[in-house]
């Protein structure tokens, strides 16, 4: 909402500057969006005068204007507005002016003809299109007759003025109009504020035989008309509209623009129908049938059901209420009898109505955070008595009254030492008591206990905490004083989980990869794929968009995402890990279980190329290092062994291994399938995917110590040609189950599957180590276990020794 | 010629020797010729029967003086040398040591994640516990309990992804306030947490808005918890993130779930508080939500707020990302492009 600071001070005798004021509000009130002063960027742009249009020679639609800015000489302007006229008074853009947009206006020729200066559209200098009157919405404005050529514009429209855009909080309804507004700043800056008393002139017959009106009080709590004959439609003065404009409303008529300025002033929606268009005497504030329409005053047409709230006449609706009137039953042309509607509307109806039908206007969003109640037939009166002022309305006596329910105002019970217990501060009584006071608030004290009674405009002031909050934004946060909790002392440690989290990230970041965090929400096809377990898919039931809106099952498919990303953007060298949820779901269960999985992505090289390293592209055992480190940080106690898998849709069909600890299965690694990369638009990548959750929770080998051996270690290495199926890990465990006693490792150091063996065969290398931890080893006694092991791999492999 | 003269001579000839000779292969042949047992001092030495007995000792002490100090400056000599040979070859072996070292594998965490981290490690050395919660969450602990009934005007302020009426994505970090308070036990001490995590808004991602972030709740409830301490906490924590110079204010906002309510600022990292563009000319930027925790949260999840009563905070690390380091696009974070994740190195 936009207050201006004008308007303020009417009411409020303020010595700041409006800055100052803005920043106050901010501090002590609701957050402020901006300070406008709508004059600000403009230079030179004054009244002019017409004195004489005449047609362009060589154009249809321009005119050649003498205009009297003040000077000894008339301007001669070229304009090419529709509506100019000789003898209005306009808006002049004087050569080297500043209009709107930082533009700069200088003499120019417009087809051949001099033109010094530019006649203005409200627009060009600065208005928003939605509030300029509509008249002059198509061509210039046509300023008050009574304006001095030569003047600045400015304050004739009310361009001086500095308006205080509030972002009000759902809390704070009352901060949505003047009064409101006013309210605050008077405890704010403890000034005392004179409200308006309106005083209405009841000069017509009595209304109540003229109208009736009925309505369900739990629909509206409050509803009330008065009826006002004889209405003459006119503009608005100048002042109102300018009031109007200001806070960002089109002026329309006067009828209409006293309903919106109350609205700014009491913070009350009103709506003025044309009573001559009522279907009867009676007006019913019902819940709609089934079936029924209505066309709102936006033309836009709405089918209505029993959840909205509707006014309607004895035929049909004719507003939907707290939200927007009905065109039927419009202000128009035409218009002499005006039937004023106040009330209070139940505020979760008006909601849901104002989503229903997507029509959010200045009145539901005030019904929904709820409108001063003991103030609703003053803004009637106020209107009424306006429209006798403005519009030489006759003002039938009485008000209709359907329901009249003013809630009681709260009164709150709270104690000096609870304040201060709670704020940490030491504030006396009285302070408590004026600020609270300042506010509007009644206060009597029983030794430290206070009672607070509420103003009902505050809806917002229930409980004793309400009231600290009240206490403690007047006192100001600035003077609480900043300290740290006391009490109790308590540890503060991460849980083995969560070390165990922080040790992955590390042992990766040191195994070099880079930590990713990547959308949980994706498409359903990426949700679904490289899953470990069988799931049904968790959907968002209302996506933004197809791209995020199935939760993931997997992190690879988001890293391969990101390295999409980086590969478009010609980054080839990708290595990255993503530590995160996954989101698996039951059948028949809504909620997911979330699982944490830790999964890495290698596209390039893992190392940069350099000037001494030459590129080596990512392969299958750059990962499984990588994932066997990790591992080994971990500390799982058990076997880790990889075993192929050929049939993970996703993943390369030879390239790919399961990764089991202790024979479950934990995760997978491998090459992406070719055709799921192409379908990423990446090359070659490595990944996997690891069950962190299981990580966590598998038991640990601790760190120990083991003596190292004094005595000498003697190697034997061994060659041999196998079968191409035979795998190394079936020879390392032959060997490691053969070796005898004092076999202490077994290496793998040469593979060679090239020319020089034959089809069908591969040659493997193995350096074995022998030690005893407790003597000096005979040479013999290893050639003895060396050759056995060398028998078992003949005789068990097939082996042919080299 | 004396004995003694000849040896004198042979001293100062053997000396000139041993400095003229070029490389080891001379000092060695210099030694054997002086010193040898076929050399000229053995030579002269055997001449020393046919001194007097009185003589003798004298001419062998002075002969024995001669052949240590040959003897020490062919040591010398050849070191030097040696040094010569040493050094040519070092200087042989030089480096351009301005060449870039071998490239190291070395990944970096994430900068939400050092920011997260940055928080925890602060909490805990003050003894708060790190909890996590579900990212999918009931709308009960998620709204409900958050002292956001149904239809409460306030669930329009966050856009929510439902999956169905009652399960969501989670909005917010607050929901393990909820979650926390019922199941404490507070005779084993106050409640101290922090709760980082990603929440999800139905919003459209463009550089201020990501569907999803993170935020960091922080609840402490105990008997005496004031206002002052979370604004002194509040304090602690932007002087950690940010550094010392950086002050704290608080202003009234609105959350269903805390009274007062307050938005915390902390000085423009731009203009140090002076006014400029980044902060509106005010010299603040909005950092974080907080507030006493309302009577009805503690309510609902069992806690009497007549005895316990206390704070919660919600930060968000995105955000203290953009401000600290002046990202200007929130996606940044959720696209990984190695180029951004390789900006933020500094351990420590």
């Amino acid at each position: 909402m936009k207050i201006s600071y004008n308007w303020i001070k009417e009411y409020l005798d303020l010595n700041v500057k409006p800055a100052d004021l803005a920043e106050k509000i901010e501090r002590t009130s609701v957050e402020v969006d901006d300070v406008i002063k709508p004059s600000d960027g403009l230079k030179k742009i004054v009244v002019g005068h017409v004195l004489s249009v005449e047609a362009h020679p060589d154009s249809d639609h321009l005119h050649i204007c003498q205009v009297d800015v003040g000077e000894d000489e008339p301007l001669q302007i070229v304009c090419g507005a529709p509506n100019i006229a000789k003898d209005q008074k306009v808006i002049v853009a004087l050569p080297g002016s500043r209009i709107a947009d930082n533009v700069k206006i200088k003499k120019s020729k417009m087809r051949g003809v001099p033109s010094a200066g530019m006649i203005c559209a409200l627009q060009e200098i600065g208005f928003p299109e939605d509030v300029v009157p509509k008249a002059y919405a198509d061509g210039i404005y046509v300023m008050p007759a009574d304006a001095t050529p030569g003047d600045a514009v400015y304050d004739y429209l009310g361009m001086n003025d500095s308006l205080i855009d509030l972002d009000v909080t759902p809390n704070r309804g009352d901060m949505l109009s003047l009064y409101g507004t006013l309210h605050d700043l008077s405890a704010i800056y403890d000034l005392p504020v004179k409200f308006d008393q309106p005083a209405v002139k009841e000069t017509g017959a009595a209304i109540a035989d003229q109208l009736t009106v009925h309505a369900d009080a739990a629909l509206a709590p409050q509803y009330r008309m008065r009826l006002v004959k004889q209405v003459k439609l006119a503009p608005s003065p100048m002042w109102l509209q300018i009031r109007l404009w200001n806070a960002g409303y089109r002026p329309i008529n006067n009828v209409v623009d006293i309903t919106n300025y109350i609205m700014l002033k009491y913070g009350q929606p009103l709506h003025a129908f044309d009573y001559d268009k009522f279907s009867g005497q009676d007006v019913y504030v019902r819940t709609a049938k089934a079936g029924e329409k209505l066309t709102t005053l936006d033309e836009g047409e709405h089918d209505l059901d029993d959840h909205d709230i509707v006014i309607a006449d004895d035929q049909k609706p004719i507003a939907l209420a707290g939200v927007m009137g009905g065109l039927d039953t419009a202000i128009a042309d035409g218009t002499v009898t005006v039937a004023i509607e106040a009330a209070v509307f139940e505020h979760d109806h008006i909601r849901k109505a104002a989503q229903r039908h997507n029509l959010h206007t200045d009145a539901s969003q005030r019904f929904e955070r709820g409108v001063n109640q003991a103030g609703v037939q003053e803004a009637l009166d106020a209107a009424a008595e306006m429209m006798t002022d403005l519009a030489g309305g006759e003002v039938q006596a009485g008000t209709v009254v359907a329901t009249d329910n003013v809630p009681a105002p709260a009164v709150i019970t709270i104690t000096m030492s609870h304040i201060n217990a709670v704020l940490g501060t030491e504030l006396s009584q009285d302070q408590v008591t004026h600020i609270l006071t300042t506010l509007g608030c009644e206060v009597t004290a029983d030794g430290e206990t206070l009672t607070v009674t509420v103003p009902v405009r505050r809806n917002d002031i229930h409980i004793p905490a309400d009231l600290l909050e009240e206490i403690a934004r007047i006192y100001s946060y600035d003077e609480l004083p900043a300290t740290l909790p006391t009490g109790r002392m308590t540890m503060g440690e991460l849980t083995t989980a969560q070390k165990l989290m922080r040790a992955t990230r590390h042992s990766l970041e040191g195994l070099g990869l880079n930590q990713a965090i990547s959308y949980a929400l994706t498409t359903e096809d990426k949700a679904k794929m490289f899953m470990m377990q069988a799931s049904e898919t968790t959907k968002l039931a209302w996506p933004m968009s197809v791209d995020h809106a199935v939760l993931r099952m997997n992190i690879i498919t988001g890293l391969l995402d990101d390295i999409a990303y980086n590969s478009a953007r010609k980054v080839k060298d990708v290595a990255l890990y993503e530590q995160g949820r996954v989101f698996y779901r039951e059948d028949g269960v809504d909620r997911p279980n979330e699982q944490e999985h830790i999964a890495g992505a290698i596209t390039g090289t893992l190392l940069p190329t350099a000037w001494d390293l030459p590129a080596q592209p990512v392969d299958f055992y750059q990962v499984k290092g990588i994932v066997a480190a990790y591992l080994k940080d971990m500390a799982v106690n058990g076997d880790v062994t990889y075993v192929a898998n050929h049939d993970m849709p996703e993943m390369h069909p030879g390239r790919t291994a399961d990764i089991l600890v202790h024979g479950h299965r934990i995760g997978f690694m491998g090459q992406v399938h070719p055709t799921i990369a192409k379908q990423f638009k990446i090359g070659a990548t490595y990944v996997f995917e690891l069950n962190l959750q299981a990580i966590i929770d598998m038991p640990k080998q601790e760190n120990q110590y083991d003596v190292i051996s004094r005595y000498p270690a003697i190697t034997r290495d061994v060659a041999m040609l196998v079968d191409d199926d035979i795998t190394n890990e079936q020879i390392v465990a032959l060997i490691e189950k053969r070796g005898g006693a004092f076999l202490q490792s077994v290496k793998l150091f040469d593979v060679y599957d090239g020319v020089k063996v034959p089809k069908g065969k591969k040659s493997l290398a193995y350096t074995l180590t022998y030690q005893d931890k407790h003597a000096t080893l005979v040479d013999d006694a290893v050639t003895q276990a060396f050759e056995k092991v060398e028998k078992r791999l003949q005789d068990d492999l097939g082996a042919e020794i080299r | 010629m004396s004995l003694k003269d000849k040896l004198t001579e042979l001293h100062d000839r053997g000396l000139a020797e041993i400095k003229k000779s070029a490389d080891l292969k001379d000092v060695n042949q210099v030694r054997v010729s002086l010193l040898g047992k076929k050399g000229p001092i053995t030579e002269v030495l055997r001449g020393m029967r046919d001194l007097d007995a009185e003589e003798r000792p004298k001419v062998g002490a002075f002969a024995n003086e001669i052949r240590d100090d040959l003897t020490a400056a062919l040591a010398k000599r050849r070191e030097e040398l040696e040094n010569a040979v040493l050094n040519a070859k070092l200087a042989n072996e030089a480096i351009d040591v301005t060449l870039p070292g071998t490239p190291v594998a070395k990944g970096e965490p994430h900068v939400i994640q050092q920011i997260i981290d940055q928080i925890e490690d602060l909490f805990l050395g003050m003894g708060y516990q790190v909890l996590s919660g579900p990212e999918v969450e009931e709308d009960k602990y998620n709204f409900e309990m958050m002292n956001l009934p149904k239809n409460h005007p306030a669930r329009d302020m966050q856009d929510t992804f439902y999956i169905t009426k009652e399960i969501l994505m989670r909005t917010q970090t607050s929901p393990m306030q909820a979650r926390t308070l019922e199941t404490h036990d507070f005779s084993q001490g106050p409640l101290k947490m922090i709760s980082p995590g990603v929440v999800y808004r139905r919003d459209t991602d463009d550089p201020t808005h990501s569907h999803q972030f993170h935020q960091v709740e922080g609840l402490v409830i105990d008997k005496h918890i004031t206002m002052a301490d979370l604004k002194g906490t509040l304090q602690v924590l932007a002087h950690e993130l940010f550094g010392d110079k950086f002050d704290v204010r608080l202003r009234p906002s609105y959350f269903p779930f805390t009274e007062p309510s307050v938005e915390a600022d902390i000085t423009c990292f731009n203009c140090g508080g002076k006014g400029c563009k980044v902060c509106k000319n005010t010299g603040w930027i909005e950092v974080l939500g907080a507030g006493m925790v309302h009577p009805n949260v503690l309510r609902m999840a069992g806690v009497d707020p007549d005895v316990y009563g206390g704070f919660a905070f919600g930060v968000g690390p995105d955000r203290f990302a953009m401000l600290k380091y002046g990202v200007d696009d929130i996606r940044n974070f959720y696209l990984n492009d190695v180029r951004f994740l390789k900006q933020f190195t500094k351990k420590g």
